[in-house]
């Protein structure tokens, strides 16, 4: 018999990820001084606290073999609308946060409906819903609108002490609270193992009995919610609504799930690897701030590539299995011939 | 009355794209005035019409890439990003010389730019013929990428050119009519008797419909999808050359923004479908005419053209229903029983 690795080989592409988080944080240590804080490694969640919202929003729709374009323009949008709500309206922030997180959840539920009911390809609805979302916000406002709100004001500067002078923001403990409750969802709930049935087989998921159409069009809309309130968080980081926004973010929230060994194939995948993941995208961030001359595009480069490295890792990973799996069944397929 | 005429025009595949463009049209003539007003100065035409045949040539090239792409069952969504690489790369070569003097010989920067063009579709093709990746993820690499290639390639700045011969390709005319659209015109001719007079359309639709069944009768269909890919880039390069022609100048951040978006609905408009197998070149260029004619009403009515793009998706939401046979099968169904009860 084959001795079993302690290691699970699906855990393997989230523990490269671990990996390269750490040296490349240690590089970062090595040659820029003061790198090495606790209060770096705080400011991975507080400049990257939407990114974890909407990347643990994208892991679940990744799972489920599904994928979303349009969190970047739907975290504009709630932005817009977030500050003209609260500026040109004059809104409660109390009614304001609903609301914005329902038309969030709506769009998505609208697109998760199209997809499902209608059977659609999830990457043209999103990519229109892209577009859509990008549209309206210049119906709100085509300039920035800055927000003064002071309830606003007060918790964008709110800072927490955690270990000596340390601090985090009050987006972190929102991006905890919903890290922790998508771990929860996914691991510990049926939802969340239905979400992992629909990715592995969505035919067989459906002859098991699982709730596949009501699970899937929930996820889009569980999306549509984390980008709004992704939005929302990002409000509080700018203080301003503005309709480019968060272009090109669900490169990075799809990045980030990809290298923290989420299958785009669907079917495998956990939220902590994501978390891996924005960290990574966030230390490259951070690499090239201390750096000071590179070109603050080439990060959008070395996103590419990483999502790339990482991809090329998911299918080496899966080809050896299939190879495997061959192995253990050598009796070839009898071919069909056709007779008369 | 003899029905078999009407019969058989509707069951042409540009019977519908027609119908829509003439109702465009249409639509037109009663509201947006001066629409169709025609005039000729210092010899060429000049008019609304013109200007959707200029400004749609872009989108055209693009359509004619990417409607092999889609008929491959792929799709290629950095076409945009790769139509900023190509006018980086020939804004950096000809170079922003005041007296229009080129630092390079023209030619040899728009041969630059479209090698540089083939080999970004060349890149595509590899991740999805090869590694095996997903269409839609393999192009986004370089949708996302792509722009900050761009951006690199002009040091995040815009270039500005000043080389007189170059605007020939997006502002030049001949015998009336736009240069660029005579551009559409030779790679639609060239694309068509490729694929039409020849196995290639037959190989490019079997794979789109079963890659597996297309490889079983000998197709070589990895290599096919390679290049068909990098036949999509160099159609965005040369389109990226006539949009930096046309305004003479290259913008990494905003130049073919958003262009995948109104190419796919080119496509999708003309009759190919998003789920691989048969497609219509010339269905496409329609496409094209109605999504430029579409733009141009929009703007007619003093609408901005972020806002154009609510539009453009909503258009995109209700083609993919009409495409759905779940949806004709629901609108069938009512059907039915209203006939039934008639």
């Amino acid at each position: 018999m084959k001795k079993r690795s302690i290691i699970n080989p699906r855990d393997i592409p989230m523990l490269v990820t671990l990996a390269l988080f750490t040296i490349m944080f240690g590089v970062g240590a090595a040659s820029f001084r003061g790198f090495l804080s606790l209060q770096n490694f705080y400011n991975l969640f507080i400049d990257n606290a939407y990114l974890i919202i909407i990347a643990v929003g994208m892991t679940l729709v990744i799972i489920s073999g599904g994928i979303d374009l349009s969190v970047g323009s739907m975290l504009a949008l709630s932005t817009m609308l977030t500050s003209s709500l609260l500026e040109k309206s004059h809104w409660d922030p109390i009614a304001v946060i609903p609301t914005v997180l329902f038309v969030g959840a709506a769009m998505g539920f609208f697109m998760g409906y199209l997809i499902q009911v209608f059977n659609l390809p999830p990457f043209i609805i999103t990519l229109a819903g892209l577009y859509f979302a990008r549209g309206l916000c210049y119906v709100v406002s085509i300039d920035t609108i800055g927000i003064t709100n002071e309830f606003w004001q007060k918790a964008a500067s709110a800072q927490i002490n955690v270990i000596g002078n340390n601090f985090i923001s009050s987006s972190v403990i929102i991006a905890l609270v919903v890290l922790v409750v998508g771990i929860f969802v996914s691991r510990s709930t049926k939802f969340g193992r239905t979400i992992f049935a629909i990715g592995g087989n969505e035919q067989s998921a459906i002859l098991m009995g699982l709730p596949v159409a009501r699970t899937k069009i929930i996820l889009y809309s569980v999306s549509g919610f984390c980008a709004a309130l992704a939005g929302i968080v990002f409000t509080l980081y700018t203080q301003s609504g503005y309709a480019l926004n968060g272009r090109g973010m669900e490169m990075d929230a799809i990045a980030a799930v990809v290298i923290g060994g989420t299958l785009l194939t669907g079917g495998v995948g956990s939220i902590l690897g994501t978390l891996f993941g924005v960290f990574v995208f966030g230390t490259i961030q951070l690499l090239i701030a201390f750096q000071g001359t590179l070109n603050s595009w080439w990060t959008r480069i070395g996103i590419g590539f990483l999502v790339f490295a990482f991809c090329l890792l998911q299918r080496i990973l899966e080809s050896r299995k299939i190879g495997r799996s061959m192995k253990r069944v050598p009796a070839k397929p009898e071919p069909v011939v056709s007779k008369g | 009355m003899n029905m078999a005429w009407w019969k058989a025009l509707r069951r042409n595949k540009l019977f519908w794209p027609l119908v829509a463009l003439a109702f465009l049209m249409l639509f037109n003539l009663f509201f947006t005035p001066n629409f169709f007003r025609m005039e000729i100065k210092e010899g060429h035409l000049y008019g609304n019409l013109i200007d959707i045949l200029k400004n749609g040539a872009p989108i055209m090239l693009l359509a004619i890439g990417l409607t092999l792409v889609i008929a491959t069952k792929g799709i290629d969504i950095s076409v945009g990003s790769v139509v900023a690489i190509s006018a980086g790369v020939v804004a950096m070569l000809i170079g922003g010389d005041l007296k229009g003097v080129p630092k390079y010989p023209i030619p040899y920067a728009m041969a630059a730019a479209l090698i540089a063009s083939i080999l970004a579709g060349m890149w595509n093709g590899m991740l999805v013929s090869r590694i095996g990746m997903q269409p839609v993820i393999a192009t986004l690499i370089l949708l996302v990428a792509g722009r900050g290639i761009a951006m690199v390639t002009t040091n995040a700045m815009i270039v500005w050119l000043y080389a007189k011969p170059f605007t020939f390709l997006g502002q030049g005319y001949l015998l009336g009519l736009p240069f660029s659209i005579y551009i559409v015109g030779f790679l639609v001719l060239l694309t068509a008797l490729a694929t039409r007079r020849t196995a290639l359309g037959l190989f490019i639709e079997s794979v789109g419909i079963n890659p597996t069944a297309a490889r079983f009768s000998g197709i070589n269909s990895k290599n096919l999808i390679f290049w068909v890919y990098a036949f999509s880039g160099l159609c965005a390069g040369i389109s990226g050359l006539v949009v930096c022609s046309t305004v003479m100048s290259a913008d990494g951040n905003n130049a073919g923004v958003g262009y995948e978006m109104d190419a796919i609905l080119a496509v999708v408009l003309g009759g190919t479908s998003m789920n691989g197998g048969k497609f219509y070149l010339i269905g496409s260029m329609v496409g094209a005419l109605i999504v430029q004619t579409l733009t141009t009403t929009i703007y007619a009515f003093g609408v901005p053209p972020e806002i154009a793009q609510v539009v453009k998706a909503l258009v995109v939401w209700i083609i993919s229903l009409l495409q759905s046979s779940n949806f004709r099968a629901m609108f069938s169904g009512m059907f039915g029983k209203r006939e039934m009860a008639a």
